[in-house]
């Protein structure tokens, strides 16, 4: 077997246990307040007209962005619930997840549940009352049952959209099949992003043939096949909640972030595999989005994870100007523990920095070495960045410095960004420094005379509840200075490169015998 | 005379500005069939849903079985009262036999009551027992309908409230299933009200006729009395036509005679 798909089946368990339980309860709570509401809605035109408009409404965010939107929602509400009860909750992962997938679901079941209500037979409806039922008897032994079909045609529709709404989960911290596909996007792997389709859209599927021998079953009026197919849906969900049940082993668990791109993915493991020294075990949140990975560490939900000090200098700190690299670091350190009571533990020794970066011949044919080359030529080229850069106060900083203006601004995933340069598609893109892209596509980076850029040391940050671990704090202490950055360039190359890819795990491995971990 | 098991005074029912019954008073015996008779938009089936209370009507006073109407729960009341209309309404998720034993489950009765309940009305309106494990698509309308009055008299009801109850049935199965329901009121005991716009329904079924136009009472007395001449132009054009048909059909049958 392809060492990657090895790799994608070892990972499945967790992946597809962690979907079905935030999808399959977004469902159920989703069913839970939907149908009542269709019941109400069904009864009452004040009722009918909001409810539907306001699931309609939900519908047409984006939901990625709707799932984005409950964790600042849910981080606040944590502060007011600690403040007020002394317990706050986690913002981060199922609970978001869940919030959002819920409210995703509730259309299709509302719509379904008011039309197959309303087109019960008015005659039935008639002769219900006129035998002296009550509008709950109603209800339960006529309405119900015969708007059954339509509603299960519903849920069906929900369920499919839920399943594969849940891979979106992934960037605010919940586990699913769509890690298989972020990660996957970010690295190359594609073998990897196949994998989060196929077992998403199979699970999709069987959830949906279920379903749908429940629908078949209660409109032929067959109950066996209402039986079977409910009975398929638990025993599905039990077996795929099972691996879940079987955690125990080793005596500590740590919960350790990572941001979407490469270079991330590796440190998760290379901090796995010293935590793993100290007989304490890994619970990764990776493809977080670089103020939610800083929220969290700061609230507790993660206990460590990298940054890099221009990212924090300019996004937590608000700060605009330059004193230095250990400068930076310094007053980060003091300032980060001042107001957050986040350690910075040290910098690992390397830079990632935002640079911006050329194709080498492009940038000899235009005599470009410098951002301020740059700023003569710009108004022709194309700018490619990150989906980050361009919204990030440091692109404010370095556009205003050397009066930067393109002719045109794209955003790309990362991954897309170097193909779009290699394509020609942009002349000029936000690089990473330690990006091993930059040598394999034979870019140079532009100079910064005026440092509008911040420096980039990967910091490793460690909660304040954890401030005092020692098991945690000692074994990464000695990570810090020990990575230069050719040794990280090298391993990131080693995963994003076409042919004889390493996954982020194999390169976490050859970077730890490379430095004699 | 007996006590009216059914009284209606001075009941008005309004829909916005147009009045579907004015002002319309009526008592009913128990034991007697009584026809509400007018065309659409008599008034008639609304005041026979006033009765049940499945219509609350803006003034008046109701009583049945000497409570009054609005006093009592709309359920408790129609659950001793059987309804039968045109649409019948069989639930379609529900056997024939289910279906029958609706009312008594709903009072509360026991299977084996229900279940030898259920058998004996299959019976009483001439149905054959296999029907009882089908579902009412799998029957004739003719069979649905008399499905439809088994299931009113389930529960044992005193009174019937039937509203068009045989209308879209074709004339032989509707002449045979009125019939049949006239000898099931007379061996009951029932007290049967049902709306007709059927001259003839009316004339041949109930001992009394109320004649309706537009909410109000137009005439209320036997068949015979309305076919030998009543005071009302509109009750007497009414007449006219069932009397010219019945003339027709005495001199074809004496001439072929």
């Amino acid at each position: 077997m392809d060492p990657r798909i090895a790799a994608a089946w070892a990972l499945l368990p967790d992946y597809l246990g962690q979907h079905v339980l935030v999808s399959a309860a977004a469902l159920v709570l989703g069913l839970a307040i939907s149908l009542p509401l269709a019941v109400f809605a069904y009864r009452s035109a004040a009722v009918r007209w909001p409810s539907l408009l306001v699931a309609s409404l939900v519908q047409t965010i984006p939901s990625l962005a709707l799932l984005a939107l409950f964790y600042p929602l849910l981080l606040a509400l944590s502060a007011v619930s600690r403040a007020v009860l002394g317990h706050g909750f986690a913002a981060l992962g199922f609970l978001p997840s869940l919030l959002a997938l819920t409210l995703y679901s509730m259309l299709p079941i509302l719509r379904n549940g008011v039309a197959g209500l309303s087109g019960v037979d008015p005659a039935i409806v008639e002769a219900a009352r006129g035998m002296g039922m009550t509008d709950r008897q109603r209800l339960f032994q006529v309405e119900l049952p015969l708007a059954a079909p339509v509603i299960m045609a519903g849920v069906r529709t929900a369920a499919v959209w839920t399943i594969g709404a849940a891979t979106l989960a992934t960037p605010v911290g919940q586990t699913s099949l769509g890690n298989y596909i972020f990660a996957g996007l970010q690295t190359e792997n594609w073998v990897f992003v196949l994998f989060g389709c196929g077992a998403s859209a199979g699970l999709a599927l069987a959830a949906d043939q279920l379903l749908g021998l429940i629908e078949s079953g209660l409109a032929a009026r067959r109950r066996w096949r209402v039986w079977a197919g409910a009975a398929g849906l638990v025993i599905g969900t039990l077996a795929a909640l099972a691996p879940l049940a079987g955690v125990g082993g080793p005596s500590a668990r740590y919960v350790i972030g990572a941001k979407n791109f490469t270079e991330q993915y590796i440190l998760v493991e290379v901090i796995a595999d010293r935590l793993r020294t100290v007989d304490a075990a890994v619970q990764r949140k990776e493809d977080l989005g670089s103020s939610i990975a800083y929220d969290a560490v700061k609230s507790g939900e993660l206990d460590a994870y990298v940054d890099y000090s221009g990212t924090l200098w300019a996004n937590v700190l608000k700060r605009t100007d330059n004193p230095g690299r250990a400068a930076v670091l310094s007053e980060l350190t003091t300032e980060l523990k001042r107001r957050d009571g986040v350690v910075v533990l040290g910098s690992l020794g390397f830079e990632n920095a935002y640079a911006l970066a050329m194709p080498r011949a492009k940038a000899e044919a235009l005599q470009i070495k410098t951002l301020g080359d740059l700023a003569a030529h710009a108004g022709e080229l194309t700018m490619g960045a990150d989906l980050e850069f361009l919204s990030r106060p440091e692109w404010a900083a370095v556009r205003d410095a050397y009066g930067l203006k393109f002719r045109r601004q794209v955003q790309y995933q990362p991954t897309f960004m170097y193909r779009a340069i290699a394509s020609g598609q942009a002349d000029v893109i936000s690089a990473f420094s330690s990006d091993g892209r930059i040598a394999a596509d034979d870019l140079v980076v532009l100079d910064d005379p005026r440092h509008a850029l911040p420096p980039y040391d990967a910091v490793l940050l460690v909660s304040p509840k954890r401030a005092t671990d020692a098991r945690l704090v000692g074994a990464l202490k000695p990570l810090i200075g020990k990575i230069p950055v050719e040794a990280m360039r090298a391993a990131n190359q080693s995963v994003d490169r076409d042919a004889n890819k390493s996954s982020p795990a194999q390169a976490a491995k050859a970077l730890e015998q490379k430095l004699g971990f | 005379m007996a006590a009216p098991i059914i009284e209606l005074k001075d009941v008005t029912k309004r829909y916005g500005a147009l009045a579907a019954v004015e002002r319309l008073s009526l008592s009913v015996e128990p034991g007697s069939f009584t026809a509400l008779l007018g065309g659409s938009g008599s008034g008639k089936t609304t005041a026979l849903k006033m009765i049940n209370g499945l219509v609350t009507p803006d003034g008046g006073e109701i009583r049945v079985e000497g409570r009054a109407v609005p006093a009592e729960s709309g359920p408790l009341l129609r659950r001793r009262i059987g309804y039968v209309f045109q649409e019948i309404g069989l639930f379609p998720h529900m056997t024939v036999a289910e279906n029958i034993a609706v009312g008594p489950r709903l009072a509360g009765w026991e299977r084996p009551r229900i279940a030898a309940r259920t058998a004996e009305l299959l019976a009483l309106v001439a149905l054959p027992a296999e029907v009882a494990e089908r579902l009412p698509a799998a029957l004739s309308g003719g069979q649905r309908q008399r499905v439809g009055v088994a299931r009113a008299l389930a529960a044992q009801p005193a009174i019937m409230l039937m509203d068009e109850p045989f209308g879209a049935l074709d004339p032989v199965t509707r002449d045979a299933l009125g019939r049949d329901y006239r000898a099931l009121h007379e061996s009951l005991g029932l007290t049967t009200l049902m709306v007709t716009h059927d001259v003839w329904e009316a004339l041949l079924l109930a001992d009394r006729i109320v004649v309706l136009d537009a909410g109000q009472m137009l005439a209320d007395a036997t068949p015979a009395a309305l076919l030998a001449g009543h005071a009302d132009e509109r009750v007497r054009a009414l007449m006219e036509t069932p009397r010219r048909q019945a003339e027709r059909v005495r001199q074809l049958a004496g001439a072929s005679g």
